[in-house]
């Protein structure tokens, strides 16, 4: 005699948590980058000049073309190793939320400035 | 009743890819919190999903059109260089707010901070349309990541509220003119 199949468990679900630490994780470090490439370009003369892509727009042309690019790049990469996954995403969301956080208080001029 | 060029791209900017996003912003919240809180009082139906699926991906176009537009059309002429000796500085923005004590602090601090956090708006709504077009109802079960969405989904109106309020008040003290007028009506002399 078959013992009974076991019983599932409430709410169980169909998707790992792998694709969306990935799409958390990647955004946060766009906006991390945003931030880091524009005191770059804010305090280094060198690093302002190189990031002109659209002379019109001047370097803020450099520093969001990088950080999109950096972003979709990570994205890309976390989503292609972590999309059957399930990862650890308090500690991921935590980097997460860290990053994001300190994206905002590092654009702001005032803390920008300091560096 | 004309409107210039600059100026009428700077109502597309502001009022219409900008506002339109920030009160898509507060409804987005609350459908997301609703549809995907784990207890609902009635469950949610798969055409209430579907819904929230296009009205977070025309956000995510606002919110691109917005930095784009304001990025690549708008910024330009904010940031022009008058030639050399300019007394008149209105169709120069920056310069004419650098050249008062009393308004400066509106591009050091007001442009310097918006055009840098707009960005987070476009990044942070792409992120929280993908996790909940790919996760839909199956999101109420990933306690965590659904917290994270909505973080996200908060972030994105934060940014997009910096970069709309300044957008506001630097418009209001050096409004972006110049172009060709284009003739919106005829009014009548009184």
């Amino acid at each position: 005699m078959s013992s009974p199949p076991p019983t599932p468990p409430p709410n169980p679900s169909a998707l790992t948590n792998g694709s969306g630490a990935a799409a958390i994780l990647s955004a946060a470090i766009g906006a991390f980058a945003l931030s880091i490439c524009a005191i770059a370009a804010d305090k280094m003369p060198s690093v302002n000049a190189a990031l002109v892509f659209y002379k019109p727009t001047g370097p803020l042309s450099g520093v969001t073309t990088l950080a999109i690019l950096l972003w979709i790049l990570t994205w890309g990469i976390l989503e292609f190793r972590w999309r059957k996954r399930t990862v650890a995403l308090g500690f991921t969301c935590s980097v997460a939320f860290t990053l994001l956080a300190l994206s905002f208080l590092l654009t702001f001029p005032p803390i920008a400035d300091l560096f | 009743m004309e409107i210039t060029t600059r100026a009428l791209w700077t109502l597309i900017h502001g009022m219409g890819f900008g506002a339109l996003y920030l009160l898509a912003s507060s409804g987005a919240l609350l459908e997301l919190y609703r549809l995907t809180t784990p207890s609902p009082p009635s469950p949610p139906t798969p055409g209430q999903f579907r819904f929230l699926n296009m009205y977070l991906v025309a956000m995510v176009v606002l919110a691109w059109a917005a930095v784009l537009t304001g990025a690549y059309v708008i910024y330009p002429w904010y940031r022009a260089t008058p030639p050399p000796g300019a007394v008149d500085l209105s169709l120069f923005p920056q310069h004419l707010l650098m050249s008062n004590p009393a308004t400066s602090g509106w591009h050091s601090l007001g442009m310097e901070w918006k055009e840098h956090v707009a960005w987070f708006a476009p990044i942070s709504i792409t992120t929280v349309a993908f996790v909940f077009i790919r996760y839909g109802r199956d999101l109420a079960n990933h306690k965590q990541l659904r917290a994270a969405v909505l973080a996200f989904a908060a972030a994105s109106f934060i940014a997009a509220g910096i970069a709309g309020c300044f957008g506001a008040m630097l418009n209001k003290n050096a409004p972006i003119q110049g172009g060709p007028s284009i003739q919106l009506s005829h009014g009548g002399v009184e």
